[in-house]
């Protein structure tokens, strides 16, 4: 049984010495995905374009300007002299943002009353909108204060115009810095090693099944378990090696905490594997020909990857969404491998998420091994 | 078509169907032990499903296989290791070497080390690829692709070989080693099972059996099959074969009409009757013909009359 399994390994590591392509495609598009994840998969909003209609040209509205002006979230790209040129620069997309200041504006400030400030905003990206209109609440806000306190100071203007602020003391654990890419860089792992593992593990067997390989090893007593073993523990060590790499650089190239346990990883990265394996075996029992698997690779890995959390967070998805992350083992690999990276917890916190793991694993191998028939059909 | 005493391979009864349509319908014949025996038919006859049925990889409808006095549809893995089957397509790894392969499967059928080089060093001798250990499979040439696949399906020395189309592609000289190696197996008492799409090939073989639309349509030996030649064939020498072909082609009693090299080949039903009419019709059309001589026919020509002779029937 191990001396089988054995010579299939040694087979197809002598097949993998040989094919430069495949080590290629080991090495370099998952470093290069790394790299693109790590400098553009970001949420953070910089630099909107903003246009700007002034109609009170007091000072204020100059100073409130001056306050968008000097902002790194906003750039200031046209004084508009009509709405017509305001609608102009959003339709064109010349700026995303336009506040409007209108007349009358600083002799309300002045009464203490509240001054209406009109701002449009190009809704195509809804969230790089939000965002933006959080950090233009933001700078208003502080205007408000500042003046408030600047009237107050010099003892003009009605009474009461002083505003009580709450101030709110953001403290964001694990991440301080709310750093995008501290969220992105262990996704990417994950993400990662679904894809490589998945199409690997479908392709071989299926490649052997269309090249007639596999027919020629049908006459062999090779047992089902010991050709599926033979096939899969080399993806299981390329799959392993991956995330070492691809970790280590994310770590090293973008400065990546890794606060965590290299064990439990280590223990989450094996029960993923399964998963991923058992995956890529159950399609190539269904395909016949590598197209059909590739088909079958784009079909499972895009909703797999969307349902995961590795962008859009499972908490916000319609309630029969979340229930198919149950059954995604990337959503449960995902958590370990954040928890690892950022929060340094332990098994404590993790085992809900080990256990799904495993579980969807052994099904998965399971069904998959049943499926493989040492015939044609 | 008796089944002779010790017959290594019986099959009785054996159906297969793909998505409802035949491919293999009812067949039933015996190989002895030490016997080279042929399946031949045109392509979609069956051939490869016979094959693969018989070798335990796909499972037939009905029916049943006994090789070796093993049930094959019950114990295929039991079965597999007495035969040994090679695909029509080649079916080792193009991306490891000669010696690679053969390591592999020497390896898979848990071959000890010692055995492995008293049987592989003669192989590689015989098959004249001993100079070859170290390359590439997917760089051999065809004949040596084949070559080194039936190395490989004969290092665990089994009893009962099936080997389908296994000189398909392959050079003169390379098919002569190969026929030189089955000879050679079957002194040593293999029985041989082999499909081809050659005909000249099937004259080799000790018994055989057409194959067509998934049917058994005849089946024995060459010399005692060429008995069932309906009619005579005769060639007509001539310098315009193609003026021949078309006056000839459509008389009565005269089938097969075929081009050969150095004239007109046909199948006329009743020698003394035909030949005088057929002469009158040349010399009346004006075409230019020689001798009219009657030719032993070949495997080839058998089957195609046989085949035809089957369509006029249906």
């Amino acid at each position: 049984m191990f001396e089988r399994i054995w010579h299939m390994l040694v087979k197809e590591f002598i097949q993998l010495k040989r094919d430069r392509w495949a080590r290629f495609r080991l090495i370099v598009p998952p470093l290069v995905q790394m790299l693109v994840f790590g400098y553009a998969a970001t949420f953070e909003v910089y630099h909107v374009p903003t246009v700007v209609l002034d109609r009170d040209h007091s000072q204020e509205s100059r100073e409130l300007i001056s306050r968008f002006s000097f902002s790194d979230r906003f750039r200031v790209v046209k004084i508009a002299r009509s709405d017509a040129e305001v609608e102009d620069a959003i339709n064109r997309s010349d700026a995303a943002l336009a506040i409007v200041v209108h007349a009358g504006f600083a002799e309300l400030l002045l009464k203490g009353q509240s001054a209406p400030l009109q701002v449009i905003v190009d809704g195509t990206n809804s969230n790089t909108a939000l965002i933006a209109l959080g950090y233009l609440n933001l700078i208003v806000q502080q205007y408000a204060a500042d003046y408030g306190a600047d009237l107050l100071r010099r003892g003009v203007g009605a009474p009461g115009a002083g505003i009580v602020q709450v101030g709110i003391e953001q403290r964001p654990w694990y991440n301080a810095d709310l750093n995008g890419r501290w969220f992105f860089v262990p996704g990417v792992v994950g993400s990662l090693t679904l894809v490589l593992v998945v199409s690997l593990t479908a392709s071989a067997i299926v490649r052997e099944r269309e090249i007639g390989t596999l027919e020629q090893i049908m006459v062999t007593p090779i047992r089902p378990a010991e050709y599926i073993l033979g096939k899969t523990v080399p993806f299981f060590i390329i799959g392993l090696a991956e995330v070492a790499l691809v970790a280590l650089f994310g770590t090293l190239w973008f400065g990546v905490p890794f606060v965590g346990s290299p064990l439990i990883l280590l223990l989450g990265t094996c029960l993923f594997l399964l998963s991923t394996l058992g995956l890529g075996l159950l399609i190539s029992t269904l395909s016949k020909t590598q197209q059909q698997a590739f088909a079958a690779n784009f079909f499972v890995l895009n909703p797999m990857f969307t349902l995961s959390g590795f962008a859009f967070p499972i908490a916000s998805m319609p309630e029969p969404l979340q229930w198919l992350s149950y059954l995604n083992p990337l959503s449960y690999y995902l958590v370990v491998i954040r928890a690892t990276f950022l929060k340094g917890v332990g098994l404590d916190a993790l085992w809900p998420d080990l256990i799904g793991m495993t579980l969807l694993g052994s099904l998965l191998l399971g069904i998959s091994i049943l499926r493989f028939r040492k015939s044609l059909d | 078509m008796s089944a002779p005493a010790a017959a290594q391979i019986e099959v009785a009864g054996l159906v297969k169907r793909f998505a409802g349509v035949a491919a293999v319908a009812d067949l039933e014949f015996a190989v002895a032990a030490g016997e080279i025996f042929g399946l031949v038919g045109p392509d979609g006859a069956g051939k490869t499903t016979v094959m693969r049925m018989l070798a335990g990889v796909m499972p037939p409808e009905s029916g049943r296989i006994v090789i070796d006095g093993i049930d094959v549809i019950a114990d295929p893995e039991r079965a597999k290791q007495h035969l040994s089957y090679m695909p029509q397509r080649f079916g080792l790894y193009e991306d490891l070497t000669v010696d690679e392969n053969i390591r592999f499967y020497a390896d898979l059928f848990e071959i000890p080390r010692r055995l492995r080089d008293e049987r592989i060093g003669p192989l590689l001798a015989a098959s004249n690829m001993a100079p070859f250990r170290r390359r590439l499979a997917g760089q051999l040439s065809g004949g040596m692709k084949q070559k080194l696949g039936l190395i490989c399906a004969l290092i665990h020395t089994p009893r009962i070989l099936l080997l389908d189309e296994p000189t398909t592609g392959v050079d003169p000289v390379s098919r002569r080693d190969f026929w030189r190696i089955l000879y050679s197996l079957r002194e040593s008492g293999v029985t041989i099972l082999i499909s081809t799409a050659y005909l000249d090939e099937a004259e080799r073989c000790t018994r055989l059996a057409l194959l067509h639309q998934g049917r058994l349509k005849y089946c024995d030996t060459p010399r005692r099959l060429k008995q069932l030649m309906p009619g005579v064939l005769l060639t007509i020498a001539s310098p315009d074969a193609r003026a021949v072909r078309d006056t000839i082609a459509g008389l009565e009693g005269v089938s097969g009409v075929l081009l050969v090299g150095d004239g007109v080949r046909a199948v006329v039903d009743d020698e003394a009757r035909r030949l005088p009419e057929l002469r009158r019709a040349l010399a009346s059309a004006g075409v230019p013909f020689g001798a009219v001589a009657r030719t032993e026919p070949t495997i080839e020509d058998l089957f195609v009359a046989l085949l035809r002779q089957d369509e006029e029937a249906a």
